[in-house]
């Protein structure tokens, strides 16, 4: 921007006396000025303070004694966050991986000339306009063992169906991915669809000419061109995964037990209705401890990665 | 024009000739559901008839969880509202951040130590000044029975031991119905299980274990035995009680598709909702080894250090209505649970209610009147969670040993300090 503006030597003394030229100048930085103040104070100056608490003794209202690192302490010998820690693991990896390997094949289909293409395209990107509290919802009776699938299976007769993952503390989890990847595959498909799509046909025909098959080209081609994809669907779905609370408030309500607990929840639970401000923050600091020690090497890799392609 | 003048002029001067007290007070509660609205739009009349204006602030959901969250935030804020409903040893909490008033006035004017049960007045108290006012009773224990159901069964009474119980849960289950209706919330969870185990262990027992958190109490046999019962239950409970609303359960009762529940007083509610009369079409009994015994859950309402003399004055007011003997009456009947007042009759009541009186009254005699840890009247917040924890996971963890859970609550406890 600045270098458009100051750029032709002989026109700069017009451009300063100008008014419109200085408000040309300023006014970029005037507009993004607040929101970047907003951003500075309410995200990073929040950050910095839930860290602050993190330090502290505060209980059902902040307050500054210092007691060092005693609530990661605590934190760390809380049985239910190792319950929520391993949760997120297992439904983050879980819920990232189906939704690329099903968002990837219905691109690929999808992307085979079909008849219908829109109409199909429509159907998988709905569920994407709901809210999760809905998705859950609706899951939740859908895997309601006394009234969804269970009960449907055994009112065809096969009486020894049995799919109560939702009750069962053990199988509780894959029920959250059953949902989130239901809720966010189709909108990976896009993504997918999308990259495909700018993909040069001459490739295709190219590789053709050479005598290579179908699914050679697209393991050699195809994927290794979609890479920026898949660096932004696992952007998308990371944080996703991360900030899940909706969906496992609708869905299971961290049940049964809290078997399906995750990070959020239990921050959500010990900050506010609990009143162990100072554990909450800590727990908190552990899960942008989390979200930086994944994100940062991979956003190094990506990013090094463009400069050097 | 000259007439609006003179009218607001005139109302102006009476407003300030008459009311030189009246003011504005917000209250914030969590009465939102059709019988406790009702009771709570009683309580904002009486006071405007005194002059003053009741500012509404109800926040719905989560048992008071999200009324607290958003008292917090006002807190905080400095900005906190006159009157908030807060309960049990949360009061002492907010009291000993220095942010309650003193409404001791209202107190001896109105002679509450004359009428109040010692054991809830305490509980109202900071520093031995009242602090909060009571405003009713509920009783924990009970089991909401559906006659119709248990004659089905071959069951001619609420089985009155946990033996009995479980022999009358297998003939309700052969029958074809569901012996207990429950809803897998940690809170119900906590609920049925402080139940079962004061009828184990005692009002003594349960003191040591749920008040004062004793590691002892907390690994005895008889808490071992305690676990061991409630684990049993959820035999008699049917497959899908995750996630369920406790008034979801209570309508399996009255729908007849299961026998029992174990669950407050508020629970009659839905069966008046349902127009079923107690004694008739459901049946209200203590459960196994609980008659004499009484667990108690009350809300109060919290008065907020305020510096304007009027609003002080409107606090004044607002906790001696909550504590009229009609107010106590007509609150009472609404919400289905008891007067807080030994001294109010109790003849226009229920079936249900009078039990609940008369059950208060043995236990206050023999020492087995206990506040429930279920409902946030034992312990602070984050130890009541800690106890949660540990409960609804041994109830839903099919292969956790009693004993476990058992060492688990002391250690759960102990972190949550």
């Amino acid at each position: 921007m600045p270098s458009n503006v100051s750029a032709p030597a002989t026109g700069e003394r017009r451009h300063r006396r100008s008014l419109a030229g200085h408000i040309e100048r300023v006014l970029p930085r005037l507009v993004v000025a607040p929101s970047l103040a907003v951003a500075l104070f309410f995200v990073y100056g929040y950050m910095l303070w839930t860290f602050l608490l993190s330090l502290t003794n505060s209980r059902m209202l902040p307050q500054y004694d210092f007691v060092g690192f005693a609530q990661y302490a605590r934190l760390f010998a809380n049985e239910r966050w190792h319950v929520a820690a391993t949760n997120l693991v297992v439904f983050g990896g879980l819920f990232i991986v189906s939704c690329l390997v099903i968002g990837l094949l219905l691109a690929i289909f999808l992307d085979q000339r079909i008849r219908q293409e829109g109409a199909l395209r429509t159907v998988y990107l709905y569920p994407m306009a709901l809210s999760l509290i809905v998705t859950g919802v609706v899951w939740r009776w859908l895997l309601n063992p006394g009234l969804g699938i269970q009960a449907m299976v055994r009112g065809w007769g096969f009486e020894d169906f049995t799919f109560n993952w939702l009750v069962d503390s053990d199988m509780a989890i894959y029920t959250l991915v059953i949902a989130a990847v239901w809720q966010a595959s189709g909108f990976v498909m896009a993504l997918f669809l999308a990259g495909l799509r700018s993909i040069d046909d001459s490739l295709f025909q190219a590789a053709a000419l050479d005598g290579a098959s179908l699914p050679r080209i697209y393991m050699r081609i195809v994927l290794p061109s979609l890479r920026p994809v898949v660096f932004s669907a696992v952007m998308i779905l990371a944080h996703i995964a991360i900030k899940s609370f909706d969906l496992v408030m609708a869905l299971t309500g961290g049940g049964p037990g809290y078997a399906t607990d995750l990070p959020a929840t239990f921050m959500y639970a010990h900050t506010f209705t609990r009143g162990q401000i100072g554990l909450g923050s800590a727990s908190a600091i552990m899960m942008l401890c989390g979200v930086l020690a994944i994100l940062v090497p991979y956003l190094y890799s990506e990013l090094r990665g463009q400069r050097n392609g | 024009m000259k007439t609006i003048h003179a009218l607001a002029a005139g109302a102006l001067l009476a407003a300030a000739a008459g009311q030189a007290n009246a003011a504005e007070i917000e209250v914030l509660h969590w009465w939102t559901s059709g019988g406790e609205a009702k009771a709570a739009n009683l309580l904002k009349e009486k006071l405007e008839a005194k002059g003053h204006t009741w500012k509404d602030f109800a926040v719905a959901g989560g048992a008071g969880d999200s009324a607290m969250t958003v008292l917090k935030s006002r807190a905080i804020s400095g900005n906190p509202p006159a009157v908030a409903q807060i309960k049990g040893p949360l009061i002492k909490e907010w009291g000993d951040m220095g942010f309650l008033g003193n409404i001791d006035k209202a107190a001896e004017d109105d002679g509450w130590n004359d009428f109040l049960p010692e054991e809830i007045a305490a509980a109202d108290k900071v520093d031995g000044h009242y602090a909060a006012v009571p405003v009713n009773i509920h009783r924990i224990n009970w089991i909401w029975a559906n006659p119709e159901v248990l004659e089905d069964s071959g069951v001619d009474h609420v089985p009155q031991t946990w033996d009995e119980f479980f022999d009358a849960a297998d003939k309700i289950r052969e029958a074809g119905y569901i012996p207990l209706a429950h809803g897998g919330q940690p809170w119900q969870d906590a609920t049925v299980f402080e139940v079962v185990m004061m009828g184990i262990g005692g009002g003594d027992f349960y003191r040591k274990a749920f008040v004062d958190l004793d590691p002892e109490a907390l690994t005895s046999d008889t808490m071992i035995e305690s676990l061991k019962t409630f684990k049993k239950l959820r035999g008699t409970m049917d497959e899908n009680i995750a996630g369920r609303d406790w008034n979801i359960a209570t309508s399996m009762v009255i729908n007849g598709k299961a026998a029992m529940q174990i669950m407050g007083d508020w629970a009659k509610g839905e069966f008046t909702a349902a127009g079923m009369t107690p004694g008739e079409d459901y049946e209200c009994v203590a459960p196994p080894m609980t008659e004499s015994m009484f667990s108690y859950n009350t809300d109060s309402l919290a008065m907020f250090d305020v510096d304007d003399e009027g609003q002080q004055q409107a606090q004044l007011d607002l906790a001696s209505i909550v504590l009229s003997k009609d107010f106590q009456v007509q609150f009472n009947q609404a919400k289905g649970s008891i007067p807080v007042r030994l001294d109010v009759s109790l003849d226009d009541f229920d079936a249900c209610a009078k039990a609940s009186r008369e059950a208060f009254d043995v236990a206050m005699d023999e020492d087995a009147l206990v506040p429930s840890l279920a409902h946030g009247m034992a312990v602070s917040d984050s130890q009541q969670g800690a106890v949660f924890d540990v409960i609804t996971n041994f109830f839903n963890d099919p292969d956790m040993k009693a004993e476990t859970a058992s060492e688990r609550l002391v250690s759960a406890v102990r972190a949550a300090e």
